[in-house]
């Protein structure tokens, strides 16, 4: 089986060298591309990969960058979103901590493609080892003349920057991030226009996930064809899934693209704990909805994830085992997005911190009749559509299918006047 | 006052930024880095460096959850409380330091020695429940593991 992101990352995840990097053909697809492509035939080549952004929404990363206007005078932006901030999430740390150069390399050449003359990697103040590792890659990478002016000759350049954010969880949607890029508050835009036509300082900007662009190197070495094959689903390329809750071995590992649940919790992560049975999964981050132990061979994958009732996200899974509240459980998650709302729109910033109380009071034994209908309620007026971006909605994924799979759970909190699990 | 060091490091930060604006994170930390804090007088005099009003630079700094803008104590401790470090146990975490230094999040130790603050997951949840001291993280974590740890941080 191949595992093309994370084979040559060492047991103990310290960092490649730049050497280290180009003695694996680090490097050889920039070369490639930069003396033997041009900007549409890299673009061509990952469309034709399937590759889907891997942040947790799986737009298809070449449709995105062909929105960007070739001719467009003036400066153009590449952005990394290494912003990983979702609850559950600790996949794009180990790839920008054991090799930073694949990175940049990905967003050297996703610059290439889409004309950009400036990159920018937006990296979250708690992930320091990340930070020290890509700083570090970008100046070996600058004095190995893989950036700056005129890149191995080709006549292309491009400057980059890390951007080390201080630390909010809206930073990671896109809009939101330039915004914060721009210095100013990071509250989001609306859409449109899109980033592509004018995201940084009105400039086109392509925003893409840590671990969508370190794919590109590798889609460029070997090809769209080799890397749909990598899959056992219509997507193309390996995914980065992980684990967390009581497993045996909580963890990450690179698996095909649409390796079932039943797989990774029970080969990889070694099953539950002893003495803990499996009640449900958030298959994707804190913003994705229940799946069940009915859904173990469910392929983790956007399609198939889609279909069971939930979302891929960013393929880490947490799980929720039999001796833990899952009324509790939803409680945290709401109080998680409830402070880390923008405060920008009302229904957001209002209703939130209104269903934090109504969890929270349902833990404590305070229910009344009537508050799942006030949660249910907010399940459709904190949807999509009312706000303008994705937290709300986001959260209200594990809510609604909460309410539908552990109703029982909420109705005895209710009857019995405390929450049973304490 | 901004000292000569302060304001020298703020300039280059502007410097090497595409726009006065942009560098509004790394100055605000370069006053933090020194202070502890950012001071209502510290947004003052960095504000017009940057080509900012104190309200617009005020709007970020109150805005990041490691900018701050009161004291705080010599060390930080961030206990992660999102989900996975719920599920595997954060508050056994903090009741323990409620019950050993009497620190509730958002307080600091009488001897100026800690301040506890809540912090959204910290991308380390194969190791939960993780806390991060300063800037150093700390994995898999039971209060006693917890207590030996704080002991290094004077």
């Amino acid at each position: 089986m191949e595992r093309p992101l994370t084979e040559h990352i060492r047991p103990d995840g310290a960092p490649l060298s730049i050497a280290e990097y180009e003695g694996f053909g680090g490097y050889g697809a920039l070369r490639k591309a930069l003396l033997g492509m041009t900007p549409s035939q890299v673009q061509q080549e990952v469309k034709a990969s399937n590759l889907r952004g891997r942040g947790g929404a799986g737009f298809p990363t070449g449709a995105k960058w062909s929105f960007v206007p070739a001719e467009a005078a003036g400066p153009k932006y590449v952005i990394s979103n290494s912003d990983e901030m979702e609850p559950g999430a600790f996949k794009d740390r180990l790839l920008m901590e054991g090799n930073p150069h694949q990175l940049l390399e990905g967003l050297i050449l996703a610059g290439y493609a889409t004309g950009a003359d400036r990159a920018y990697i937006f990296l979250r103040w708690e992930y320091r080892r990340s930070a020290d590792c890509i700083a570090r890659a970008i100046d070996e990478a600058y004095r190995g003349g893989y950036l700056g002016r005129d890149i191995l000759r080709s006549g292309y350049s491009l400057e980059m920057r890390l951007h080390v954010s201080a630390g909010r969880y809206i930073c990671g949607e896109e809009t939101a991030l330039l915004n914060a890029l721009e210095g100013r508050r990071g509250t989001p835009r609306s859409k449109p226009p899109f980033p592509q036509l004018s995201g940084l300082w009105g400039r086109p900007a392509v925003v893409n996930n840590a671990e969508t662009l370190s794919n590109i190197p590798h889609i460029i070495a070997r090809g769209a064809e080799w890397f749909r094959g990598l899959s056992r689903c219509a997507d193309g390329g390996t995914k980065l899934y992980g684990v967390s809750g009581r497993v045996k071995r909580p963890g990450a590992w690179e698996l095909p693209m649409g390796t079932t649940i039943r797989e990774i919790l029970e080969e990889r992560a070694g099953g539950m704990k002893e003495g803990f049975v499996l009640r449900a999964i958030l298959p994707g981050g804190a913003s994705t909805e229940f799946l069940l132990p009915e859904h173990l061979d469910v392929p983790m994958d956007f399609d198939s994830c889609m279909k069971a009732g939930s979302r891929l996200g960013t393929g880490t899974l947490i799980v929720l085992d039999d001796r833990t509240c899952p009324v509790g459980m939803v409680h945290n998650l709401t109080r998680f997005f409830a402070r880390e709302s923008c405060g920008w729109c009302t229904p957001c910033r209002e209703g939130l911190p209104w269903l934090e109380r109504i969890l929270g009071s349902l833990e404590a034994g305070d229910g009344r009749d009537g508050d799942l209908d006030i949660l249910e309620s907010h399940t459709r007026l904190l949807g999509p559509g009312h706000t303008y971006c994705a937290l709300a909605p986001g959260a209200m994924e594990p809510l609604q299918s909460a309410l539908k799979c552990f109703r029982e759970d909420f109705e005895r909190h209710i009857r019995e006047g405390t929450c049973p699990w304490r | 006052m901004l000292t000569d060091q302060e304001r020298s490091d703020i300039l280059r930060e502007i410097e090497r930024s595409e726009r006065p604006e942009a560098a509004c994170v790394e100055a605000l930390r370069i006053v933090q880095a020194r202070r502890g804090w950012v001071s209502d007088g510290a947004i003052r005099e960095i504000a017009p460096m940057l080509g900012m009003t104190p309200e617009e630079l005020d709007a970020v700094a109150t805005f990041y959850a490691f900018i701050f803008r009161g004291p705080v104590g010599r060390h930080t401790i961030f206990v992660c409380d999102s989900v996975s470090c719920w599920i595997m146990g954060h508050e056994a975490l903090l009741r323990h330091l409620r019950e050993r230094y009497g620190l509730s999040p958002g307080q600091t130790t009488r001897d100026g020695r800690f301040t506890l603050l809540p912090v959204s997951c910290l991308g380390a949840c194969d190791g939960a429940p993780a806390v991060m001291i300063d800037r150093d993280l700390h994995v898999d974590l039971d209060p006693e593991k917890l207590d030996r740890l704080l002991d290094r941080y004077r």
